[in-house]
């Protein structure tokens, strides 16, 4: 079965985001002067060939330990469904 | 016998040459490594030189990692090979497990590049051996994401076992602890944000990273004598 993932890699809590900081002092000077907690992370989708979820989500999670984040800064939230017309 | 030094040429490496003609000028050997080729010719030294392996696709050092002749550099390293990471050469190093912890952004998001005055705060690595602990060297820094960051416990070991070998004078990124250099627990491993292949002629400001790069050699020679 052919899986359509979505991997959130984004800065660990704590760790200093100055993307997001700048993004949210510029915001005011915009007229948008509720915004706040802006953080700056990657989206990385691909799709997975696997035998089910549970083991498309089982190859994800090791594939982000080992390489989509480096875990001293780094954290990522995983998002796995299956891919349109993957039971065909 | 000179001591030969291998430099790791990825693609999007740009101070291969740059640590060619320091070796050299100090007497040495000195050749590139494909970065695709998973073996070192029998070099007795290895530097990880700066610029953007892979494009810094990801990450800084991310995939570099995992290029073939990591594989190599992570073997010579446990077996004491001296190796160095310079810039990029720093991130690949801690991407690849060799060096704990990681690069971040600057702080501010600044891009920073100029002279950076450093402090050699420990003589104990291949990289600072020739040069007294204390002793303040001038070196140019360029990079963006030089940031040094790792969980308090490794900063804890880091300091406990005197392996912070250069800090900043002045902080030019937000770095940790000014840490701009550490070593491995075998002291044969230095990753470095600042250029020392850059600081070797009075016309290019600064001669002070000769007396690091004299330090490798000597560790070089070492294993040219083993």
């Amino acid at each position: 079965m052919l899986f359509s993932v979505q991997v959130e890699v984004r800065l660990r809590e704590g760790i200093a985001d100055p993307q997001g900081a700048t993004i949210e002092r510029s915001l005011p000077q915009l007229g948008f002067d509720g915004v706040q907690g802006v953080r700056v992370g990657k989206l990385i989708r691909f799709d997975v060939e696997a035998v089910d979820e549970a083991a498309a989500r089982a190859e994800v999670t090791d594939l982000c330990a080992r390489f989509l984040t480096n875990p001293v800064i780094e954290d990522s939230e995983i998002a796995v469904r299956a891919a349109a017309g993957s039971e065909r | 016998m000179a001591p030969r030094v291998g430099v790791v040429l990825f693609p999007g490496s740009n101070c291969e040459l740059d640590v060619l003609e320091a070796v050299r000028l100090l007497g040495g050997e000195g050749e590139i490594l494909w970065h695709g080729d998973d073996a070192l010719g029998g070099v007795d030294a290895v530097v990880v030189p700066g610029g953007f392996a892979h494009g810094d696709y990801l990450r800084p050092g991310a995939i570099a990692r995992f290029s073939p002749v990591m594989g190599a550099v992570t073997k010579f390293a446990a077996d004491g090979g001296p190796v160095v990471g310079i810039c990029n050469g720093f991130q690949v190093l801690t991407e690849a497990g060799l060096l704990p912890g990681a690069l971040q952004k600057n702080r501010g998001l600044k891009f920073v590049c100029g002279p950076a005055q450093l402090r050699v705060e420990s003589d104990q690595s291949v990289l600072t051996s020739g040069v007294k602990s204390g002793t303040l060297l001038e070196v140019p820094i360029n990079h963006f994401e030089g940031n040094y960051t790792c969980s308090p416990e490794t900063l804890a070991q880091l300091r406990d076992e005197d392996r912070i070998v250069l800090r900043y004078v002045r902080n030019p990124n937000g770095s940790m602890d000014d840490i701009a250099g550490i070593t491995n627990g075998g002291r044969n491993v230095v990753g470095l944000m600042p250029h020392p292949e850059r600081a070797t002629s009075e016309l290019l400001g600064s001669t002070d990273g000769l007396l690091l790069l004299q330090s490798l050699l000597q560790a070089a020679s070492g294993r040219v004598a083993a």
